[in-house]
């Protein structure tokens, strides 16, 4: 079992529901500190999402995010430098799009991410089918890959993405980009379709944008992942305080 | 016969032409594109399906096209030109040929509508056009810049019933409209079909799409024949996407032909790009260092597109087809010159595969030799931007 998994498994077994929230590296010069004050308000890991200029998988909230770091000039090597700086005592996992790292080079990015203490990584347009020659070097490096289950998956396809998954199964609450939440969901049958392949900590991400509809997601899996609202607090200039009570506002509702 | 290799076969299981291709996409989408191979693969072996949609092109989209001598062109450049018009099949380019499979493909798969991306208008004049026939709904995305450039165009899909919405994210254009059609596809895939325009995107649209192309092709070659001429020396195509450029590469794919696609300078994937994975697909892509997708530049919206389908790329790597840039400078000369000595107006985007061949006559392609040039649209839709470019009005 990867690092990333056991600390995991271990958050579920205290009895806690993981809050898990993302940010956009390099969306400020002081990005890191908004990680720090995510994790002193209750953050049992976060998401480093690296900026693609392509982001299909998300909706405008972070692809704007994504234009404002790039036009910062972010990249892997600038997201490393800025990691090794920083000092948090909860995983870290990455997300971003596939071309990132075929570009930089899978052995070399992997090497990348792991150096700079990221534990996995979410990689959404990285189908199952696709995964194999990523994940093959990821294994040497002790990184989890972690896959999405959507509402569209077939119960027997979201047994295979359990159980591929390492660390834990991001559980995707709509069909939708990140940022929408205009429906119900379908996280029930998604977790359930999850639970029925592993035993692996299910969290539920995509449109959970309110402490409320946190609150009703922790309840069907282990772990909540709120994105785009948080973005884009930071988008419209939100410091560390305002991070710290907005964070602290999702863990009292989950906990 | 036996051939050490064939070229433009079907992909292999993963969808993968050589070392290119493949299915990138959101697991949302998967469910939706392992249908579409199933229900793909099931139609095109169908009689009856390959019945209906040869009678829809004939009766509905003017098939087939003839080909046309360039006896002027021919002249002037001392080689012999041969057109295939797909200019003259409805709706002014080769897009429909796709659509109308498509959208045949749509109904058979109990979907009600259709979504799809375009940059010129062209691919999304035909989507509308093909949805209306079959009172299939249609949402058509656009990037905003295109839009204004091809203003005329989103009327006419307006009058066909279809709704364009304009994109306003990243460079405003056909990439970002792809994005887009993605992003949408993702929230109403289980009744909507996404259209894709080219031979590009996940596992199977490169292939479905080069299939529904292959007719150009197929017609081309039995045509040429009627002319006189058994194999052209060079069959040549401007690359966006790709599509026209397969579809007639793929009449052509294992004859002694040189297949030339063109590519506008501004968007050349091949000679200026790298590997790497967009929409759905690993192919040659223009970017950046680290990854991030470059803008492409023309003149023409139909070949802004900073990549190039799998196969194209495929064709490359293994030397099968050439790959060339030409610059907007040339670009209109060559859609004057063939105004003024054929009678035709192309697209800006077939004026490139012209220019290429007025340039290298001679040189690359050597005197008297036979070149089918694929002239994929008709001009109409650019003749107000051509003319502020001629004439600053």
């Amino acid at each position: 079992m990867k690092p990333l998994e056991t600390k995991l498994r271990a958050v579920r077994e205290s009895g806690r529901k993981a809050l898990v929230p993302y940010f956009m590296a390099g969306l400020t010069p002081d990005w890191t500190q908004h990680v720090e004050a995510a994790v002193h308000a209750g953050a049992d890991a976060v998401e480093i999402g690296i900026p693609f200029s392509d982001p299909i998988m998300d909706g405008v909230v972070i692809q704007e995010a994504a234009l404002t770091s790039l036009s910062r000039g972010t990249n892997l090597d600038s997201i490393a430098a800025d990691l090794a700086k920083m000092s948090v005592d909860v995983p870290l996992i990455t997300m971003t799009y596939f071309n990132i790292f075929h570009h930089y080079g899978l052995e070399r990015s992997i090497g990348k991410l792991t150096e700079s203490g990221i534990e996995g990584a979410i990689v959404p347009d990285l189908s199952l089918e696709e995964s194999g020659p990523w994940t093959e070097i990821s294994n040497s490096h002790d990184l989890a890959n972690i896959f999405l289950v959507a509402p569209s998956t077939s119960p027997d396809r979201a047994k295979l993405l359990a159980q591929a998954s390492e660390g834990f199964c991001y559980a995707s609450a709509r069909m939708a980009v990140t940022g929408k939440s205009s429906d119900e969901g379908g996280a029930q049958s998604v977790v359930a379709g999850i639970r029925a392949g592993s035993d692996i900590p299910t969290y539920v991400g995509i449109g959970i944008s309110t402490p409320e509809q946190a609150q009703a997601a922790s309840l069907l899996g282990d772990g909540v992942i709120v994105g785009s609202a948080l973005v884009q607090l930071l988008l419209d200039g939100a410091g560390p305080s305002k991070v710290e009570e907005f964070i602290s506002s999702f863990r009292r509702a989950i906990d | 016969m036996t051939e050490a290799k064939t070229f433009m076969q079907a992909p292999d299981e993963r969808g993968r032409f050589g070392e290119f291709g493949g299915r990138f996409v959101p697991e949302a989408l998967m469910p939706a594109c392992l249908e579409l191979e199933i229900a793909f693969k099931d139609a095109w072996s169908d009689p009856a399906f390959i019945e209906e949609y040869n009678t829809v092109l004939r009766q509905f989209a003017g098939r087939p096209t003839p080909v046309t001598p360039l006896l002027r062109l021919s002249e002037k450049l001392g080689i012999n030109v041969y057109a295939k018009r797909e200019d003259l099949a409805h709706t002014g380019s080769h897009k429909i040929n796709n659509v109308v499979g498509q959208t045949l493909l749509t109904k058979r798969m109990g979907k009600t509508r259709v979504i799809a991306e375009t940059g010129a208008g062209q691919h999304g004049v035909a989507t509308a056009t093909a949805a209306a026939r079959l009172g299939l709904e249609c949402t058509v995305y656009m990037g905003e810049v295109d839009t204004i450039r091809q203003s005329l165009n989103v009327f006419r899909m307006e009058l066909l019933g279809a709704t364009v919405v304009p994109v306003t994210s990243g460079s405003r254009t056909l990439k970002d409209a792809v994005n887009e059609a993605m992003r949408e596809w993702v929230t109403c895939v289980t009744d909507t079909h996404y259209c894709l325009g080219s031979v590009m995107g996940p596992h199977p649209f490169p292939w479905m799409v080069r299939e529904m192309q292959s007719i150009i092709g197929h017609e081309s070659s039995r045509q040429l024949i009627e002319l006189g001429v058994a194999t052209p020396d060079f069959v040549v195509a401007c690359v966006g996407g790709g599509s026209n450029a397969a579809g007639i590469f793929s009449g052509f794919a294992n004859t002694s032909a040189r297949l030339i696609g063109v590519e506008a300078a501004g968007g050349a994937a091949v000679k200026n790009g790298s590997p790497g994975v967009l929409h759905g697909m690993r192919s040659m892509l223009i970017q950046s260092e680290f990854g991030q997708i470059e803008e492409a530049h023309s003149i023409s919206a139909g070949l802004d597109y900073p990549g190039i389908g799998p196969e194209h790329a495929h064709l490359a790597d293994a030397g099968r087809a050439e790959y060339y840039p030409i610059g907007d400078e040339v670009v209109l000369d060559a859609l004057q010159l063939l105004s003024e000595l054929e009678g035709i107006i192309p697209a800006l985007e077939t004026a490139h595969a012209v220019a290429w061949i007025t340039r290298e006559a001679g040189k690359t392609i050597p005197k008297g030799s036979s070149v089918l040039l694929n002239l994929s649209g008709r001009g109409d839709k650019d003749v107000a931007q051509v003319r502020s470019l001629l004439r600053g009005e």
